[in-house]
């Protein structure tokens, strides 16, 4: 791997174009802006196509024969199956609006990441194959052979793209960049041109349920050191169950959060705050990733991922699900799951035991956001809260992509933030909200071998925050999305060094007074709290 | 270069005209049948286009969610910007067709020296968008005047509106200058954003061109040649009932303005043009945003394999059971 630059020579972004038309600029491969290719093993388990040993630098990719056909009867089969598909293929006018909204476009300057010519990296084909125009007046018309060099530009820019749907809140037509990239992922997974950070969480899921592929045994004994440490701070012994039949909740959350800091206090979180409640809820070993990787590979493989959850509620008899601090999770539970593996008819309509609360806004799919749980009991006044506890922070809202375009989930956890915190500073109005900025880590790219990528892409988010921290001396970024808090991290390590990252439900843990618990002396990360270190002070 | 062949493009359509009218004197072929062949291709193609579209189906409900989703009582619901059932859809299409609010959204992300990024206001593009449609909108309304007996009043409404500046004769209709200027604008955006040229094809240039061609022949025809408008009126009427006549006196420039829209006319279905009919289609802005509470059907829709509990369980029997995990079968 090349050694990362400096943030001052990263931040000098070249923006020139260059001297040959888009057509005639062929890919570069740059070391730190790619991922490693699939390992034919992940493939193989999950029986997708053409699973080899291959490395995307190198000039033979190992394709089938007839690729070119397969590519372009991919695209025809998937022209009939999506609208979305065939119409953006056709209204795109290039104007240009969606150009300087990708984060990738403002951290590269590459024309290519502009989202509109993205979508013409596979357009110019389709014009060619599928168009009269493009058949007979080809390059003149905008159409382009695939060739080789062609599908390698598919790859290395399909790949520079997180699915994050900001191009489309300011495309006049609402063409969506992640509908293309989708489909272009499935078309190359095809032909077996995955990245192994897709390929193996994807297989890792299959069999083990989670992404990360921790065994039933290691899910149990990640929340054990959990929950030694909630009793070191708390004084309390909590007991989670794990596969429960008859529970009444089934709590799903993103594998992240059961693996590293800090995802981990966000999941001592949702401990924390479930026995406070006394929920009657059970974890899942099977069900154990609320994410869904499969979602970057194809459309098929993210359902057959998905049906775990459904198919767990199921067996466990549960009433309904809650959902743990996701993005993609989000968009994938919101706008695919119940249509992917519904009917979810054996659940009731989520209700809150606490509150009593319906949540009718997940009537048919049955299953609730953390946030939007948590937001009802706080409004209810069912949580005694110490917002002093989280004085030491200073803390700005990193809002998910996927739940704000995706979802519309923008007030939930806002209000929660706020009855938590005294000190929340917003990030400027056109960075977040709708037209938040990407992690520039998401759909898979969260490796360690694009670092470039990874922290180019990220720069937009990440000056949001250096101004706030300028500003107001903002010192955490929280949010509701396991893939911010892993790689989140990284990316102010690198940026803004002096802000840490955390999801929402550590906040409420550290503010939440729980029944019979010691004096807090620490946050859950073993920092000592504010108003204790006043204490010692006066002693 | 691409700009430069369509403006030639452009010409030699109008060479065509001026020579097959002048020349050729094949009134019959530039008067009667081009319109009645470009108004065939338009709506003939324009049918197949919606129809190709609509064939697709949308397996998914993917709007793209614009503002707070409807949750609970006490959290404000953006109606408009993530509707929540057709009334709310009805407002956002409404809003997006008539008054461009998505490219109302526009900013201008820039560098400043130190690593900041500003994103300042762009609505120029927004509002010459919103003033080249509509004014192309508000002359097609104007121009039924030439296809029906009685002018109705809602035309000479519009025609009044239009020219209630009251400048020299015959009166200047504000559109004229405001479609012509935001043409104009459009185009040399095109060519001066760097970015925008880049990305731009032959075929963005030549609907300016061609339009730019139209609504300038149009100018020339009413405040400059003053070409005989009865005449005009009388071929227009014949075209409309289907008994189409060629009358004296309409001249070449005339001709031109015809042949250049009937090019725009059998064009629009192959071209970029069919926005117009896309946008009402678009799966991120036509769906309201209800997949969590009412299931959304995907036709096509298959059964998958799945790695089911059984399996898992048969996977990991021995370490469940170690680590005090309930198991189906011993």
């Amino acid at each position: 791997m090349a050694k990362l630059p400096k943030p001052e020579e990263l931040a000098k972004v070249d923006y020139t174009l260059p001297k040959t038309g888009w057509m005639e600029t062929p890919v570069v491969f740059k070391e730190g802006m790619f991922c490693h290719g699939s390992k034919p093993k992940s493939l193989e388990l999950v029986g997708f196509p053409n699973p080899r040993d291959w490395r995307p630098a190198d000039a033979d990719w190992k394709l089938p024969e007839n690729w070119k056909e397969i590519l372009i009867k991919g695209i025809a089969d998937r022209l009939k199956k999506y609208r979305s598909f065939q119409l953006f293929m056709d209204i795109c006018v290039r104007c240009g609006a969606c150009a300087d909204k990708c984060h990738f476009f403002i951290g590269t300057g590459d024309p290519k990441n502009m989202p509109v010519l993205r979508a013409e990296l596979i357009r110019s084909v389709y014009r060619k194959e599928f168009t009269l125009a493009g058949k007979i007046l080809g390059k003149m018309a905008g159409a382009r052979e695939l060739t080789l060099d062609v599908l390698k530009e598919w790859w290395y820019y399909f790949y520079q793209c997180t699915e994050c749907r900001r191009c489309s809140v300011f495309c006049p037509y609402g063409i969506d960049q992640a509908e293309i990239t989708i489909i272009g992922r499935e078309l190359l997974n095809e032909l077996g041109l995955n990245i192994e950070w897709i390929a193996g969480p994807v297989s890792n899921c299959y069999m083990k349920g989670n992404h990360l592929g921790l065994e039933p045994h290691t899910i149990v004994g990640n929340l054990e050191y959990m929950l030694d440490d909630i009793e070191t701070v708390t004084g309390k012994k909590i007991k989670p169950t794990f596969n429960r039949k008859g529970a009444e909740i089934l709590f799903v959350t993103p594998s992240g959060d059961l693996f590293a800091d800090p995802g981990t206090y966000t999941c001592m979180g949702y401990l924390m705050l479930f026995e406070e409640l006394g929920l009657d809820y059970t974890w899942s070993t099977y069900a154990s990733e609320g994410g869904n990787f499969g979602f970057f590979t194809t459309n098929e493989m993210g359902k057959r991922l998905n049906s775990k959850i459904y198919a767990e509620a199921k067996r466990l008899g549960v009433k309904w699900i809650l959902g743990g601090e996701c993005g993609h999770m989000w968009r994938v539970l919101s706008q695919y799951m119940d249509t992917w593996n519904g009917p979810a008819d054996f659940l009731e309509v989520p209700k809150s035991p606490i509150t009593g609360t319906v949540f009718n806004q997940a009537k048919s799919m049955k299953m609730v956001h953390v946030a939007e749980f948590t937001a009802d009991l706080i409004k209810n006044n069912k949580l005694k809260l110490d917002p002093k506890r989280n004085d030491h922070l200073k803390v700005t809202w990193h809002d998910s992509c996927n739940t704000s375009r995706g979802m519309g989930l923008l007030e939930e956890p806002r209000y929660v933030l706020k009855n938590v915190v005294n000190h929340f500073y917003e990030m400027p109005e056109d960075t977040i909200r709708e037209k938040t900025f990407c992690c520039g880590s998401g759909t898979g790219l969260n490796a360690s071998e694009d670092m470039d990528l990874r922290m180019k892409g990220g720069f937009p988010r990440a000056n949001a925050v250096k101004f706030v921290q300028e500003h107001y001396g903002v010192n955490m970024l929280a949010n509701v999305c396991a893939i911010d808090r892993a790689t989140l991290k990284a990316l102010m390590e690198y940026w803004v060094p002096s802000v840490g990252v955390c999801g929402l439900h550590e906040l409420v843990a550290n503010a939440l007074v729980m029944k019979g618990e010691k004096e807090r002396t620490t946050d859950l990360r073993g920092e000592p709290l504010p108003s204790v270190e006043v204490k010692e002070e006066k002693a | 270069m691409k700009a430069l062949s369509s403006f030639i493009v452009v010409l030699l359509l109008v060479l065509v005209a001026y020579m097959g009218v002048e020349t050729a004197n094949a009134r019959f072929l530039f008067g009667v049948v081009f319109p009645y062949a470009a108004v065939a291709i338009f709506i003939g193609g324009m049918i197949f286009r919606i129809l190709k579209w609509g064939s697709a189906p949308v397996p998914f409900r993917i709007p793209t969610t614009c503002g707070q989703q409807k949750s609970f009582p006490w959290i404000k619901h953006s109606k408009l910007e993530n509707p929540s059932g057709v009334l709310g859809v009805m407002g956002r299409m409404a809003l997006e067709v008539l008054l461009f609010r998505s490219l109302f959204r526009n900013l201008k992300t820039q560098m400043r020296d130190g690593g900041q990024l500003t994103y300042g206001e762009a609505k120029w593009l927004w509002a010459a968008g919103l003033a080249f449609h509509w004014s192309f909108l508000i002359i097609l309304i104007r121009h039924l005047r030439f296809f029906t007996q009685q002018v109705p009043a809602a035309v000479q409404l519009v025609e009044g509106l239009d020219s209630f500046l009251q400048i020299g004769v015959p009166l200047l209709y504000m559109t004229d200058a405001i479609l012509l200027g935001a043409v104009t604008y459009l185009f040399i955006r095109r060519i001066s954003l760097p970015q925008v040229r880049y990305i731009s094809l032959l075929s963005d240039y030549f609907p300016l061109f061609l339009i730019f061609g139209i609504a300038l022949s149009g100018v020339l025809m009413r405040y400059f040649f003053k070409t005989n408008i009865v005449s005009v009126k009388i071929l227009a009427m014949s075209l409309v009932s289907f008994n189409p006549e060629i009358p004296q006196g309409i001249d070449a420039i005339f001709y031109i303005h015809l042949f250049l829209l009937c090019t725009l006319f059998a064009y629009f279905p192959f071209s970029k043009l069919v926005h117009m009919a896309g946008v009402f289609m678009s799966p991120t802005r036509v769906l309201a945003n209800t997949s969590r509470v009412k299931r959304h059907i995907n036709p096509w829709n298959y059964p998958v394999h799945v790695h089911t509990y059984e399996e898992y369980e048969n996977d990991f029997r021995a370490k469940m059971k170690d680590a005090g995990l309930p198991v189906e079968k011993e």
